[in-house]
């Protein structure tokens, strides 16, 4: 288990050195935008990453209310907190991306007020976890993120369906994408799951480890309060 | 458009987050191994008498 983290971590720290240096250096510079289309880069595969990860949480959400596994549980919670923090990510590259482009940081968009939306939902996933100590907390949060995975087909279809300022979707979109871009896009995607996949596995294993503890001390203090 | 700035803040903000978020990770890692370690304690402490015995 250990050695299987530690070649993940290893390959993981080799695919962003490398999806670095090509966002950076291989790609070829945009006509209109010139280096500041390399934002891109990291914005799109963030974007991806924490849809995929909202949606295992809405696919472990839906399993927990069915069989109230605690593994499922478990998963739930770490791909929502390690979602919201790509998120997170998406949020701020797109108005660093947007100031030079656009000439403005933020615009109550459709997309960009839906991924607000859905970034709040999260936090708020999260909020209700933390703070709340009921044993109905896991129920509630999974039926809360439930509704929140409802958004993300809506963020991810917006474009589609609605005139929107945001740029058209790269792929199936009928956008046209040099495959040089293509390629870097694709790797530097790569790179952020294998980067979130660690992280989750290693929250999984911290949070198995944190509940194991937190069991442990009910137990004793028990104990000692039957002595 | 030459906006450079724009692009190494983006890449600089990411990894800041990526960071911020590790860095918190590692601090909860420390607190739980922390716990493990006061929850051993007073278990060696009760079975040392009865391993005497």
């Amino acid at each position: 288990m250990k050695r299987g983290f530690t070649i993940l971590a290893v390959l993981t720290a080799l695919l962003l050195s490398f999806s670095l240096y090509a966002a950076l250096v291989l790609a070829p510079t945009e006509q209109t935008m010139g280096n500041v289309q390399r934002i891109f880069y990291y914005h799109v595969p963030s974007a991806w990453v924490a849809f995929q990860l909202f949606l295992i949480n809405f696919v472990a959400s839906v399993i927990y209310m069915i069989r109230r596994s605690t593994k499922a549980d478990i998963v739930a919670l770490v791909t929502a907190e390690v979602g919201v923090v790509f998120c997170t990510v998406v949020l701020i590259t797109g108005p660093i991306w947007a100031r030079p482009v656009w000439g403005i940081w933020w615009t109550w968009d459709l997309r960009l007020t839906l991924t607000l939306v859905l970034w709040l939902i999260y936090v708020s996933y999260l909020v209700l976890r933390r703070f709340s100590s009921s044993s109905q907390t896991p129920l509630l949060a999974a039926v809360l993120a439930i509704f929140g995975a409802l958004d993300v087909p809506l963020v991810y279809f917006s474009i589609w369906f609605f005139r929107t300022q945001h740029p058209a979707p790269v792929i199936g979109g009928g956008g046209s994408l040099d495959p040089r871009m293509g390629w870097v896009l694709v790797s530097n995607w790569i790179a952020f799951m294998a980067l979130a996949w660690l992280i989750c596995w290693t929250r999984y294993q911290l949070e198995v480890a944190q509940r194991a503890v937190h069991e442990a001390e009910a137990m004793q203090s028990l104990m000692e309060g039957a002595r | 458009m030459n906006a450079n700035h724009y692009l190494y803040a983006a890449y600089i903000m990411t990894w800041a987050i990526h960071g911020t978020y590790l860095y918190n990770l590692a601090r909860k890692a420390k607190r739980v191994r922390r716990e493990i370690e006061k929850l051993k304690k007073p278990a060696i402490a009760r079975s040392a008498p009865e391993q005497k015995s």
